[in-house]
């Protein structure tokens, strides 16, 4: 169904993880075979031949002091080691999944007894309460796995407690609830699958170090007891003979290292699987601006640019795509639109339309990889920002081009207070003094009409509300006099009282300053409110352009005609809303030609055919439909 | 009135307060501060205000996830509270849920076949046979392909996430299904389709419906009553029609204010 491959061959394909799943699995193989292979017992002493070197006849990895098999004790002891780390593992992580998972789930008086007594376990150091456990319990194999047991408890007390939490108020927790399931039901079916991995991570990743904290147990004459073989036992016993017979102790140590590292890569392997936010690949640095195809690949087949050369913003042609795998995603597919001095544009469309692609392709901001601008151009003032030094291209961001974003809590950063973060914009832009920009920063700050704005640009972001934080990303924006605001779904986050405030002053501020805006939305009302022109867009293609009060008055297109229609009118309730059946378009398979065509009611054969050309409906009134064409 | 099925009286509801363990009063807020509602059968009350004001509080509380500090809520003369603490399976076959965030609400490790058979087997005790076939007349409730009760919850889109958060609401059979910001989340053109399905819906079904908005025209639209919300009060309520032509209170007037031109009827301009 999906095209995400198997978990099977994501382990597998990864090399560093192939090797340690190799490694392991030999291993096991070799210790899950040693009752039926043909080894010495691991017990019987010889002290005729002791201390023999690796490659003896009969001994192949040597004997120890007493004479004893070291191949057949290396075995039979990393079968123990594997055994008890394992076990020390999955009872840790389920007694510590239970006492996390009921914690976060009860909440409250629950949550506290349980938590606390998970924070006087880890007062302690903890390889001294492992030793206190054994002290107290009596050194052995089995007492030592109880220690390592007890003090790994709190790990997954913790890591699970936090995983539930995310959980547990989750929608779909008070859907279970709502659909009658119990308390035990809902844990069982609801949360614990949704905790699992989070589990899986913390089992695969600890029982290496398990294994090597049993070893120190051992080593320390703590956990396994002669004649018993484990590998922490026998580098301790190896331990003194370091001088005369190396061999004793360095083969546990090279068995215990393979297997830690081992386990270690496949427990990264199986994180990566079961997390792929914590995958490097995820972690992939962005390039300072988006990559683009070359300058001639770009242009090939534009029209010369004539006056649009003289504007302050000029998309021509633009195509925007984003390489996914196999899939390419086609975000934007020529898009064209030009923005005059003082213009207010508007860009309209249902989510994936390639609205926002369009509105950071402009200052390059579409994220490299996966992103890639393939045809078309930018022109600020004649000049293409596609290709521009990148010394310019930041003149340009923030300079004469600037950007309102959505979620200004998002855009502004939490630990720096605003007024600095707006000093920050000019400075970076003007050479001003500190003092300068700080009474500048407080000056835009006050013209956005935030309250008090000499005090509380000392403040950070989270001291405002959702409205305060998107005016002073608006002063932010405004701090170096752009010519052009792009204004990506600015009032989307707020709510409608507070809307009609930010869309006023954004409306005052760039007549008061003549700056051109475009601005992105999902919600004709606001264009309409705002905007002089406005560019319908579909499928990643402008699909009617024209006034507003044209394209929204007598629109041409069916996709605009319907999107209106989908609109309920307030004051107008009776008027029928008529929904367009069917879905939007993945862009990573747009249809042939009209990309609106399978939804649409009026289609014919032609609209599937051919690639369709914006059409004039009247002298600045354009419509991408064969209707209008013919 | 015999023609409520819900019934809201004086209900409070604060978070936090109480004290701390040395005996210093912890701060409380009121989300909900003495709200009294109706509404009657078959109809739709949508419930309109701002972030913060307390509306999903109200609609939490009216499906028995959250208890009411003070005051009662009752369904079909029982009260909400009580069967939440006694007999939640009786509460939930009156009344449900739908949720804003339409793929938050599904769990992401089940089918939407184990998502739908939950209220049916824990609700109803439907044998397994019963519960196949419920589940696809369910699914063609919604306009659903049956085949699709096999997928995970992100195989699908965010408008069919939605019909199939409605459809485990209609699985209870409930008589009053209260809607979170159900469309909120959704693009305009598969919002009106939502919006189309839980009208018709109701006309098949005679479902009783609390549909809770920030967007007065969507609420315009689908409810037979309002009420507005402002601070965990409720400061106007009455038939749309009124509240829509005459609003009393200045907070309705300025929510009405607030809304951008082109989405107001009257000469266009």
């Amino acid at each position: 169904m999906s095209g995400r491959p198997s978990a099977w061959r994501l382990l597998t394909q990864n090399g560093v993880v192939a090797f340690g799943l190799a490694l392991l699995g030999v291993m096991v193989l070799i210790v899950l075979l040693a009752p039926v292979l043909p080894l010495l017992d691991p017990n019987v002493t010889d002290v005729a031949h002791r201390l023999k070197p690796p490659l003896y006849p009969g001994h192949w990895l040597g004997t120890d002091q007493v004479g004893r098999d070291i191949l057949s004790r290396l075995i039979w002891g990393t079968r123990l080691s594997l055994v008890v780390g394992l076990t020390a593992a999955l009872v840790a992580a389920a007694i510590g999944s239970a006492i996390g998972l009921s914690s976060a789930f009860y909440g409250g008086l629950a949550d506290t007894l349980l938590m606390r007594g998970i924070d006087m376990l880890m007062a302690f150091p903890y390889l001294l309460l492992a030793l206190a456990i054994v002290a107290a319990l009596g050194p052995g194999l089995f007492n030592a796995m109880m220690a390592i047991i007890v003090v790994n408890i709190p790990f997954f007390a913790r890591g699970v407690r936090g995983g539930t939490l995310s959980v547990v108020n989750a929608d779909f927790m008070a859907a279970a609830r709502l659909s009658g399931l119990s308390d035990w039901q809902i844990i069982a079916t609801e949360l614990f699958p949704n905790v699992l991995p989070g589990i899986v991570i913390g089992v695969s990743t600890t029982v290496g170090w398990m294994i090597l904290e049993t070893a120190g147990l051992s080593f320390l004459g703590l956990g396994a007891q002669p004649p018993q073989a484990d590998l922490g036992g026998m580098l301790g016993e190896g331990r003194n003979l370091i001088q005369v017979a190396p061999h004793v102790a360095t083969i546990p140590g090279i068995v215990i290292l393979l297997l830690a590292v081992g386990i270690n890569l496949v427990g990264d392997g199986l994180r990566d699987v079961l997390d792929p936010k914590l995958k490097s690949g995820g972690l992939a640095r962005t390039h300072a601006r988006t990559a683009a195809a070359s300058s001639e690949a770009r242009r090939a087949g534009l029209q010369p640019a004539g006056d649009a050369a003289r504007q302050p913003l000029a998309v021509r042609g633009l195509h925007t795509q984003f390489t996914v795998g196999r899939n390419v995603y086609k975000a934007v597919g020529g898009v064209s639109f030009t923005v005059k001095p003082g213009e207010a544009v508007g860009l309209v469309g249902e989510s994936g339309s390639g609205k926002t692609v369009t509105a950071l392709s402009i200052a390059g901001l579409v994220a490299t990889p996966p992103g890639k601008i393939t045809r078309g151009e930018i022109l600020h003032h004649g000049e293409d920002l596609v290709d521009v030094p990148m010394q310019r291209l930041q003149a340009v961001r923030g300079g004469t081009i600037a950007y309102v974003f959505q979620d200004p809590l998002t855009t502004l950063n939490p630990l720096i207070p605003v007024g600095e973060q707006v000093a920050e914009t000019i400075r970076r832009h003007q050479n001003l003094p500190r003092a300068e920009a700080w009474r500048k920063a407080v000056a835009l700050l006050e013209s956005v009409r935030l309250p008090d704005a000499a005090n509380r640009a000392r403040s950070y972001p989270h001291e405002f509300s959702g409205g305060q934080r998107q005016r002073i990303g608006i002063a932010m924006a405004l701090a170096n006099n752009p010519e052009v605001i792009v204004a990506d779904e600015p009032t989307t986050a707020l709510d409608v009282t507070t809307q009609a405030q930010v869309l006023a002053l954004l409306n005052d501020l760039r007549r008061e300053r003549n700056a051109a805006l475009v601005f992105i939305s999902h919600d004709v009302g606001v264009i309409a409110e705002l905007c002089d022109t406005v560019h319908v867009m579909y499928g990643g293609k402008v699909v009617e352009s024209g006034p507003v009060a044209a394209v929204l008055q007598t629109p041409a297109h069916p996709y605009t005609q319907r999107l209106l229609a989908c609109v309920p009118v307030l004051g107008n309730p009776e008027r029928k809303i008529e929904p367009i059946p069917g879905l939007p378009p993945a862009t990573n398979a747009l249809p042939e030609g009209c990309a609106f065509a399978p939804r649409c009611h009026l289609a014919e054969a032609r609209c599937s055919a051919a690639e369709i050309e914006l059409a004039p409906v009247s002298a600045d009134h354009f419509a991408r439909c064969v209707r209008v064409a013919a | 009135m015999s023609g409520m099925v819900l019934t809201t009286r004086d209900v409070v509801r604060e978070f936090g307060g109480g004290r701390k363990w040395f005996g210093t009063p912890r701060p409380h807020v009121r989300a909900v501060d003495g709200v009294s509602l109706d509404v009657a059968r078959g109809r739709t009350l949508g419930i309109v205000g701002e972030s913060g004001c307390g509306k999903s509080t109200m609609a939490r509380m009216m499906v028995g996830l959250l208890l009411p500090t003070s005051g009662t809520i009752e369904i079909d003369g029982a009260s909400v509270a009580d069967l939440a603490r006694t007999d939640r399976r009786t509460l939930h076959r009156k009344v449900q849920m739908v949720f804003q965030d339409p793929l938050g609400s599904l769990n992401p490790r089940k089918t939407v076949q184990q998502i739908l058979e939950a209220p049916l087997k824990a609700l109803h005790g439907m044998g397994r046979a019963a519960r196949r076939d419920r589940v696809a007349e369910l699914m063609s409730l919604v306009s659903l392909r049956a085949e699709f009760a096999e997928r995970y919850p992100h195989e699908f889109s965010g408008g069919q996430s939605q019909r199939i958060g409605i459809a485990r609401a209609l699985a209870a059979n409930p008589e009053v299904i209260v809607l979170d910001e159900p469309v909120s989340a959704l693009d305009v053109s598969v919002q009106a389709q939502v919006l189309m399905l839980l009208a018709d819906l109701q006309a098949r079904l005679g479902l009783t419906y609390v549909f809770i908005s920030h967007d007065l025209a969507v609420v315009e639209t689908i409810s037979d009553e309002v009420a507005v919300m402002y601070f965990g009060k409720v400061v106007e309520r009455g038939p749309r029609a009124r509240i829509f032509a005459d609003p009393q209170h200045e907070y309705t007037k300025l929510l009405l204010a607030s809304i951008p031109g082109a989405r107001r009827a009257g000469p266009p301009g």
